[in-house]
Parts: structure tokens; C-alpha cells; sequence
């Protein structure tokens, strides 16, 4: 073993090795972060190449199930058709979609400031919740007409529970001694509920609102189930019936698509709106 | 006249619940002189949390007469006579540390800063966080979040501030670090302040007035001046007399225990 005598000598070779180390760290973060976006799509990849590889090897008829390329080519070819279909569809969904929260926000808040309300109303809220969205469809068809306003009200409904859960719980879990320094502070109760209880919320309700982008689609394209005759929905029973698979398999993607891409924009309006971290994350 | 800034007498607080009553506090009297730096000492459970929002007037009293500042205790509150500093920090962790510090101006009607009164900057800047005006409660240590908190009942200038174990959870050095800054707080400001704390090192440290409260009622058991220089930093603790004051102190706690 060989001391280094020279401190200069040492202090340089010590500078070199953390440079090298920050390196190597740099390129494995580098790698870990490409890795993360290339496997999804691996992923993906595989699965659509064992469908092709099933619909293939066991001669899948086409009315059956299409193949992966079939599908492609739906998509392009008729491209126009499914778009005039999406339109009503994503009104319907985005609508419902700020009815059903904005519904869900008022009346949380009521609830939070008069607790004989909740009390009274949220058993039956839950009942509500209870009948499942295909039994609320022909009710609300009946009551409606057939128009975009049962999808709109149907999409609305299928939000409304899980904000108002949330938004309930996100008013209400507000750390105590928080409550006590507004108090200290003689704020009001509306001052207490727009500088504390309401930023309180916030990502409570995005939560919720994550969960109800996805949702507010389901409840329109079910709504399109019965009796329409556009939309992302008509055109699922419609190629159904037809025994046009790759149409049916086309339109199912193009509605998970809008429905990721609403997800997304909900998440990146959170991102942009929430920067702080909850205080129970501390 | 020279009236007390804290004047308790005979004070009881009970909880009634359904399955029991508990009597936190019974039959307490104390007063703190103004400008004074009294702690409160005790085991948990003893009530000393209570004793300090009874000042605070978020509980109200079962019997007994609180007068906090000549007034009410609610009289005291509406004229924003006095700061809180929590257990926990109670940082609202949307707002920055600047916008921490200014929520008072914010509610109770209050939009105004007394003449002569210190800012929210020059408060961060007393309690050591200038520079750290624009930054949010989780980029901020422990200790950092509690001198916020300091800062934000500093605000309008109160005469008097109430501290509830606001150094609890932080580490021994952090803490003995708080307490040489709180004693230099308080000279600056001027004002009285109440101090909620189970270490009996950190009361004796502190104050110019020690209460030790036992448990079980919540009761006086001892109320000790504390004869330390008023200048005094953290070697005071080795001193012989720190040393003694604080083995009595120990002692009387010791005493309410069973």
C-alpha cells in the first residue's frame, strides 16, 4: 500500500473520484428514467402481438374477433365516422362531468355547514348510489326523452358520489389545532371555511375528480345504449349487431382514448394547481 | 395600578362524556405579572394544554374567573391581544412562509397593521427565516416550521403570547437552539408569555416563573421563581443553582405521581 504524501495530489484524486461517481449516478438515472417509458410500451406491444398471434394461429373468424391490423385499418378508413360519433359522446361526458362535481361540490359544502342536512340527505344519496347505472339508463331515457340530456344526467349522477364523499371528507379533516388558530383569530365561519376548510379540500377533490373523468364517459356511452342513435355508445350496439368487429374493437378505442386523455388533462390541471404536499404527508 | 397580565382564580375545567366525567383542571389560581415569562410544568395528562386555552378562550371554564389582560378572556381574543403558538406547527401547507405569517391580516376583520408594528418580513427576519420568505411548510425543517409559527403569533404585536409544547417534537439540539431565541424573543418584544412544556430543564431554562401542575386533577402544586440571571444562555444549566432549582422542581413533580 502507498500513502499519497502530497495533500494537493490527494485533494485532486478525491475531486475526480466524486466527479466520476456523479456520473455513473447521472447515467443510471438517465437509464432508469428511459426504461420507464420504454417498458410500457413493451407491454403494450406484447399484448397486441399475442392477439395477432391468437386471431392467427386459431383462424378466429372475423365476426368473431379482428385482428390487430384489421382494427388499424378501421381506424383510418374511418376515421370520420368514429369523430362525428365522439363528438356527442365527449359533450355528453364533460357536461355530466360538471354538473355531476359542481352538484357534489355545493352540496358537500352544505353538509359541511349544517350537519342535520347530512344527517337528513346522505342516506339518501347512498340509496341513489345503490341502483346500478344500467338500471338508472332506462329511468332517467324515460324521464328525459332521448335527447343528449338523460347521457348528460346519467354521466352527471355517475360523478356525483364519489366528489361528494371526498369533498365531505376533504371539508371536514382539517387539523384541529388549525381550527383553533382561526378561532384565536376570531375568523368568521365563512373565513374559516375559504382560507381553511376549502384549500383543505382541494386534493381531496382531485382525487375525485381523477375518478370521475373515467367515469363521466362510462355513464354517457351507457346512456347511448338505449335509444340513440350517435355517439360512442349507438355505435358500440350498432357494430354489435352488424357483426363488425373490428368497428365495435375501432370505437371501444377511440373512447379509452378520450377517456385517458381527460384523465390526463385532470391530472396535469392538479399538478398545476396542488403544489403544495398534504399536511398529513409531514 | 398594575394589573397581572394572567389573572386565574379558582378556575376548574370538567369534559363531561357519557361514560364519565373528567375534571381536567380543579381549583387553580396563579397570575402572571406583565412583561413576565411564566412555564407551565407537568406531566401529560395534567392539564396544562387546558390551562393555556382557557387563557385563549377556546375552552370555556366550569368555574372559576379567568381575566386575561384586565378583560375576558373572549374580550382579550377580539382585541387580538394575544398570539398561539401550537404543538404543532399548524402551518397551512398551501400558503408560503411570508403568507403563513400574514393569514392574521387575512380574517377577523383585522385588515390593518398596528401603528409601529413589526412586518410579516421583519417578523421571519426576528425569528432567523429571512430569505426564506417564498417557501412552502414541507421544504421547511421542524424547527424552521415552529419559528413560522412563532412569526405568525408575533403579528400586530400581542402582549400576550401562549405556547403550547411548541418545541415537543423537535430534536435536543434544535430545541435547546429555540430556547436560547425564545429568551431573545422576548426581550425584544416585551411581551408576556405562557409556556406549556414537560421538560424540566426547558421551564426552568425559560422562565422567570415555573407552575408545576400534578395530575389527576389538574392542580398547583408548586409555584417556583426562578432566580437566574435575566441574561443567561444555555451554559446556565450547569450552574449550581440551575442545577438546584431544577431538583426541586423534579422533586414536586415527583410528588403528584403515583
Amino acid at each position: 500500500m502507498t500513502a499519497i504524501t502530497d495533500p494537493g495530489l490527494a485533494a485532486t484524486t478525491r475531486e475526480q473520484s466524486i466527479r466520476t461517481a456523479e456520473e455513473a449516478f447521472r447515467e443510471e438515472q438517465r437509464r432508469k428514467r428511459l426504461r420507464q417509458r420504454v417498458l410500457p410500451v413493451i407491454g403494450i406491444a406484447c399484448l397486441i402481438g399475442f392477439w395477432a398471434l391468437l386471431v392467427y394461429v386459431l383462424k378466429v373468424p372475423t365476426f368473431v374477433a379482428p385482428s390487430p391490423q384489421l382494427v388499424a385499418a378501421t381506424l383510418v378508413d374511418r376515421f370520420g365516422v368514429l369523430m362525428t360519433n365522439l363528438l356527442p359522446t365527449a359533450i355528453e361526458a364533460i357536461s355530466g362531468f360538471l354538473l355531476g362535481n359542481l352538484a357534489a361540490i355545493i352540496i358537500a359544502t352544505a353538509f359541511v355547514h349544517k350537519k342535520s342536512l347530512e344527517q337528513a340527505f346522505f342516506p339518501v344519496v347512498v340509496l341513489i348510489n345503490t341502483i346500478p347505472v344500467v338500471a338508472k339508463a332506462p329511468i332517467l331515457v324515460l324521464l328525459l326523452g332521448n335527447g343528449m340530456e338523460p347521457k348528460i344526467a346519467i354521466a352527471a349522477l355517475i360523478c356525483f358520489f364519489p366528489t361528494l364523499v371526498n369533498m365531505v371528507r376533504g371539508l371536514e379533516s382539517v387539523n384541529p389545532q388549525s381550527l383553533e388558530l382561526m378561532r384565536v383569530l376570531s375568523a368568521s365561519k365563512s373565513e374559516t371555511f375559504f382560507k381553511l376548510r376549502l384549500p383543505n379540500a382541494i386534493p381531496y377533490l382531485f382525487s375525485a375528480l381523477k375518478i370521475a373523468a373515467s367515469t363521466a364517459v362510462i355513464g354517457a356511452i351507457v346512456g347511448e345504449w338505449i335509444g340513440s342513435t350517435t355517439g360512442i355508445g349507438a355505435l358500440i350496439i350498432q357494430s354489435t349487431y352488424n357483426f363488425d368487429s373490428a368497428m365495435l374493437y375501432a370505437t371501444v378505442i377511440v373512447g379509452s382514448a378520450f377517456s385517458v386523455l381527460f384523465f390526463l388533462t385532470i391530472s396535469l390541471v392538479e399538478r398545476l394547481v396542488v403544489r403544495w404536499q398534504p399536511a398529513n404527508l409531514h | 395600578m398594575h394589573a397581572p397580565a394572567v389573572d386565574c382564580r379558582g378556575v376548574s375545567v370538567r369534559f363531561l362524556s357519557e361514560r364519565r366525567t373528567v375534571t381536567a383542571l380543579e381549583d387553580v389560581s396563579f397570575s402572571v405579572e406583565p412583561g413576565g415569562f411564566t412555564s407551565l410544568l407537568g406531566p401529560s395528562g395534567c392539564g396544562k394544554s387546558t390551562l393555556l386555552r382557557v387563557v385563549a378562550d377556546l375552552i370555556p371554564p366550569s368555574e372559576g374567573q379567568m381575566t386575561v389582560l384586565g378583560l375576558s378572556p373572549e374580550e382579550a381574543r377580539k382585541a387580538r391581544a394575544l398570539g398561539f403558538v401550537f404543538q404543532d406547527a399548524a402551518l397551512l401547507p398551501w400558503r408560503t412562509a411570508l403568507q403563513n405569517v400574514e393569514l392574521p391580516l387575512e380574517v377577523g376583520g383585522r385588515r390593518e397593521m398596528p401603528q409601529g408594528a413589526a412586518t410579516p418580513r421583519e417578523l421571519l427576519a426576528l425569528v432567523g427565516l429571512a430569505g426564506w420568505e417564498n417557501s412552502y411548510p414541507h421544504e421547511l425543517s421542524g424547527g424552521m416550521r415552529q419559528r413560522v409559527a412563532i412569526a405568525r403569533a408575533l403579528l400586530g404585536g400581542p402582549r400576550l403570547l401562549l405556547m403550547d409544547e411548541p418545541f415537543g417534537a423537535l430534536d435536543e439540539i434544535t430545541r435547546d437552539r429555540l430556547n436560547e431565541e425564545l429568551r431573545r424573543i422576548w426581550a425584544e418584544t416585551g411581551a408576556t408569555i405562557l409556556f406549556v412544556t414537560h421538560s424540566v430543564y426547558e421551564a426552568v431554562f425559560l422562565a422567570d416563573q415555573v407552575l408545576v401542575l400534578s395530575a389527576n386533577p389538574g392542580r398547583v402544586a408548586a409555584l417556583e421563581a426562578i432566580d437566574l440571571p435575566r441574561d443567561r444562555d444555555l451554559s446556565v444549566r450547569d450552574t449550581p443553582a440551575f442545577v438546584a432549582i431544577a431538583a426541586r422542581l423534579r422533586a414536586q413533580l415527583g410528588k403528584g405521581t403515583h
